[in-house]
């Protein structure tokens, strides 16, 4: 027996593991390693000015930022949000937890174009908040929103099973303690939840910073501004500038790969720590 | 008040030490729901609200068009063809994963979810660079006059690269907390691997199995961007929903690419409504066991 | 059937679960694994099933090398400590399971399922259980279906992981007075894996004691409890005191007392331990002339026939609190109170020496 597996007495493994395998390499494995091996068709030189190339980094700049703003604000109101969907009775409830993964359900392109007609100047919203001064739609304010958006459900959904998990007995040994509400949370709640935030927001970072069809009705793509780094790969590609819409998906997958390491890492943190408690 | 009384008679409120103030409870519902309603209903309210805005009569025209009509056919095809495969993927992915250990096993969990963090965008244009005209095979496929990206086939590859995970990821954890014994005990009775998995496993799995799917159908039906990139958007021919969506919105018809676009919001609702009465009977099956 | 163990080890990484073990089952035997948890007692049993290979050694079913035969040849039946029962099948549709994925041609029909099944079920008293789910059933029910569905395609030999494990106390009593009778009366050949002594003891007709993946000892329940081979066997089985002494030349000393240890007449100063089962030990308030250890009251316990005392010593021969139980008569007769001074000596003492310790716990 090898050591590669260990014995078990149900069969199937090598036909289970041989299709798995076949299948993730012709879908997913071969195909992305496509993307690096024809970036190779550029010399380091002309790689490095593609990807840095200032209406690139611009973009950079737009889809990190604004990807990172997203992130924080579904943090802060998944928290809240999941709180809320654990401790509190309310009437209809059932109905709102069912809606938080609207935006997984929802294709992107009926989120883009819906968030345009809400947030354009002459939008549901957007007539009462452009006479104040506040143009959302066609500016990075409005990637902001469709990435809001797009995010909303990871935090909750993340940070809802830990909550749900957190004995009572601890909060209730807190107030015994003579801690206050406030200080239950902070110093009971808050850390235990606290691995299970981080890789809720991680997720919906990296959720982000990947998303192109909420995104694309509601920037306006005006370059240098608000345009984000999938749509400056389509660009490329419509003028058949294979090799630069290679160079910067590489770079796309690099950072998508790293974000993936660290989300698997916190994951790991979020097992470990429920088992301990 | 004269005198405090030392044992109150009248049931004061009750206090429970774990729980907020009323005031505070309220203010936090009232806030993550006004927070809900601005990003979640707002826009689900919008689309039904944009799409019949010129009525049912226009409404119904922008979605019984043949470019509709044939937009409709393409979705439900695509879906056809990558959630079944992608049920295969699955269950195999999972019966490997969960029922066996190997050297790898994580890594291979891992590379399962990779389809989850690459973007849709970056998802499309692998596909452009192996079957485009510049790609690997693209040349080949051209002398024999086939075609995959702008046609039906570049659709359906991207489609299935971004439902990949989908239905694995729901089964192993599930396969994983129901443990192998059951099928250990159907291989001693003299059950046969096929038996087995057929009488025992996916019984046990049925409702995950159907979770799964449901999730990677609205997905398959719903994704933009990576088609977008292999579709070469021709009317009629290689047009889902979502991207018939965007090109009307682009012409400006947009009553029209409400209307479309209520058809898939409409897909979302039923989506998220199956997915809530499922993930009841999803619980059940993964703490029902033998060691309850 | 018999079954034969020839020098099987095995290794999970640098954790030896077996190690060399040899061992037969006779025919119609009910034989009982018992050691604490990491033992190897389970492994060795999967790997009898065959639901584990061994790294070495033969498993030999009637004399024939079974080690590399399918588990769908071997014949046996098998008891998951946790049932397994499939859950989404009915009580009557596991039981039937066995025979139901039969080939075709050695299928038995739908009658004599029918049959077959409701026979079993009849055996294990629950017939009219036949329509439930698992879930429904308590968890002494659930065993005896587990039993009924191994029962079902005739195995030649019957294999059970710690069956009573994860049933409350009254239960396993009920279920092991049962399993006993029903094995009296089918004489299938039998092993179980436990680890509670007193399962062992009272269900098994041989108990094999096994420890760190080794056969500690292989007995009738009366050998190994009255002649444990070693201190490990004498520790775990029941309650045992234990103390520290020297032997010399056929004689032993524990503190002051000295007893007669003819079967080390060789040994020369030598340090040894000295084992005393609680009911062993006499309880006096005087000494009467003879050698004896003095020790003083620090707990009584008088419920039931039998009264316990935890004793502290007045030397070091002990490192812990000496038990012991006498009779109610012979409490009552001593008036005995907590404080006390008495003097104790043992009636019965198993001696060993230090170089013979192998496999102590302590």
């Amino acid at each position: 027996m090898s050591t590669f597996k260990q014995y078990s007495v149900l069969p199937g493994f090598n036909l289970a593991l041989g299709f798995t395998l076949l299948y993730l390499s012709l879908v997913v494995l071969i195909p992305l390693s496509a993307a690096f091996i024809h970036s190779a068709k550029l010399t380091w030189p002309e790689f490095w000015s593609t990807v840095t190339a200032p209406r690139v980094v611009a973009s950079y700049r737009l889809t990190f930022g604004a990807s990172f703003a997203a992130a924080v604000v579904n943090t802060f109101f998944g928290l809240l949000v999941a709180w809320v969907l654990v401790r509190y009775p309310f009437p209809g409830k059932r109905l709102v937890d069912a809606l938080i993964d609207l935006p997984f359900a929802l294709p992107t392109s009926v989120a883009g174009i819906t968030l345009t007609a809400i947030y354009a100047g002459n939008g549901w919203l957007g007539q009462y908040l452009e006479p104040l001064g506040i143009k959302v739609a066609f500016t990075p304010v409005g990637v902001f929103v469709a990435l809001t958006f797009i995010g909303l459900p990871f935090v909750v959904r993340t940070v809802q099973p830990v909550l749900e998990d957190i004995e009572k007995e601890l909060e209730e040994a807190a107030a015994m303690l003579g801690a206050t509400r406030w200080q239950t949370f902070r110093y009971v709640i808050f850390p235990a939840v606290l691995p299970a935030l981080t890789t809720g927001f991680a997720l919906a970072f990296a959720r982000a910073i990947g998303e192109y069809g909420s995104v694309i009705f509601i920037a306006g793509n005006i370059p240098m501004v608000s345009e984000i780094t999938p749509l400056l790969i389509i660009t490329k590609l419509e003028q058949y500038d294979y090799a630069g819409a290679t160079a910067i998906a590489v770079v796309m997958l690099v950072i998508s790969f790293i974000l993936l390491l660290i989300i698997n890492l916190l994951q790991w943190w979020v097992r470990h720590r429920s088992i301990k408690a | 008040m004269t005198a405090v009384p030392l044992l109150q008679t009248s049931p004061a409120p009750h206090k429970v030490v774990t729980q907020e103030s009323p005031w505070a409870r309220w203010t936090l519902i009232l806030l993550a729901l006004s927070f809900l309603s601005l990003f979640l209903l707002l826009p689900l309210v919008a689309v039904f609200f944009e799409a019949l805005r010129k009525g049912w009569e226009v409404y119904l025209a922008a979605i019984t068009e043949p470019d509709a009509l044939a937009a409709i056919r393409l979705t439900l095809i695509a879906a056809a063809i990558a959630v079944p495969l992608n049920l295969i993927f699955g269950i195999a992915a999972a019966w490997a994963i969960a029922k066996f250990e190997f050297r790898g096993k994580s890594i291979l969990t891992s590379l399962i979810d990779l389809p989850f963090s690459v973007s849709p965008v970056v998802a499309g244009l692998i596909y452009v660079l192996i079957f485009g005209l510049q790609g690997w095979i693209g040349p080949w496929l051209r002398e024999h006059d086939l075609s995959i990206i702008f046609a039906v086939p570049g659709i359906v590859l991207a489609t299935i690269f971004v439902t990949v995970p989908f239905i694995a990821r729901e089964l192993i954890p599930l396969m994983q907390a129901q443990g192998s014994e059951e099928e250990e005990a159907a291989i001693i009775l003299g059950a046969s691997g096929w038996q087995t998995l057929w009488y025992v496993t996916l019984p046990n799995i049925k409702w995950g199995l159907l979770y799964g799917t449901i999730l990677c159908n609205a997905r398959a039906m719903g994704e933009f961007g990576a088609v977008s990139v292999v579709s070469g958007h021709i009317r009629g021919l290689t047009n889902t929903l979502s991207l018939h969506v965007e090109i009307l919105y682009n012409e400006y018809n947009f009553v029209a690419a409400f209307a479309v676009a209520s058809l898939l919001a409409l897909l979302a609702l039923i989506t998220l409504v199956l997915k809530t009465l499922v993930e009841a009977k999803v619980a059940q099956q993964t703490s029902r066991g033998n060691h309850s | 059937m018999t079954i034969e163990i020839h020098d099987l080890s095995k290794q999970f990484g640098s954790f030896t679960a077996l190690n060399d073990i040899n061992l037969k089952v006779n025919p119609g035997e009910l034989l009982a694994l018992l050691g604490p948890s990491g033992s190897g007692k389970t492994t060795l049993l999967r790997v009898i099933a065959g639901l584990e290979t061994a790294d070495s050694g033969q498993v030999l079913f009637n004399e024939e090398d079974s080690t590399d035969k399918h588990i769908r040849d071997r014949h046996v039946g098998f008891v998951f400590q946790h049932y397994a029962l499939f859950r989404n099948m009915t009580i009557f549709e596991n039981v039937a399971f066995g025979l139901r994925v039969r080939p075709r041609k050695q299928r038995p029909n739908a009658p004599e399922i029918n049959h077959r099944v409701t026979e079993l079920l009849q055996l294990v008293q629950l017939d009219w259980l036949a329509d439930r789910y698992p879930h429904q059933l308590s968890g002494g029910q659930r065993q005896r279906i587990a039993l009924a569905r191994a029962l079902a395609v005739e195995p030649s030999v019957l294999l059970l992981d710690e069956p009573f494990g994860a049933l409350d106390a009254k239960v396993r009593k009920e279920l092991r007075a049962w399993l006993r009778k029903l094995h009296d009366d089918m004489h299938i050949t039998s092993v179980f894996v436990t680890h509670d002594q007193e399962e062992a003891l009272e269900v098994a007709d041989r108990i094999v004691v096994m420890n760190r993946g080794r056969i500690e000892q292989i007995g009738t329940p009366d050998e190994v409890y009255e002649k444990p081979a070693n201190p490990f066997v004498y520790e775990f089985l029941g309650h045992v005191n234990l103390f520290h002494g020297r032997v010399h030349q056929g004689h032993a000393w524990i503190g002051d007392l000295e007893v007669d240890a003819p079967e080390y007449s060789e040994a020369e100063d030598l340090s040894a331990i000295a084992y005393v089962r609680p009911h062993d030990i006499e309880v006096d308030r005087t000494l009467n002339g003879e050698p004896a250890l003095a020790a003083h009251i620090v707990h009584i316990l008088a419920i039931g026939p039998v009264v316990r005392l935890e004793l502290a010593g007045k030397d070091n021969q002990s490192t812990n609190s000496i038990y012991a139980e006498i009779s109610k008569e012979r409490f009552r007769e001593l008036q005995l109170a907590r404080g006390d001074q008495v003097f104790i000596k043992p009636r019965k003492l198993d001696l060993f020496p230090n170089h013979a310790q192998n496999g102590s716990i302590h």
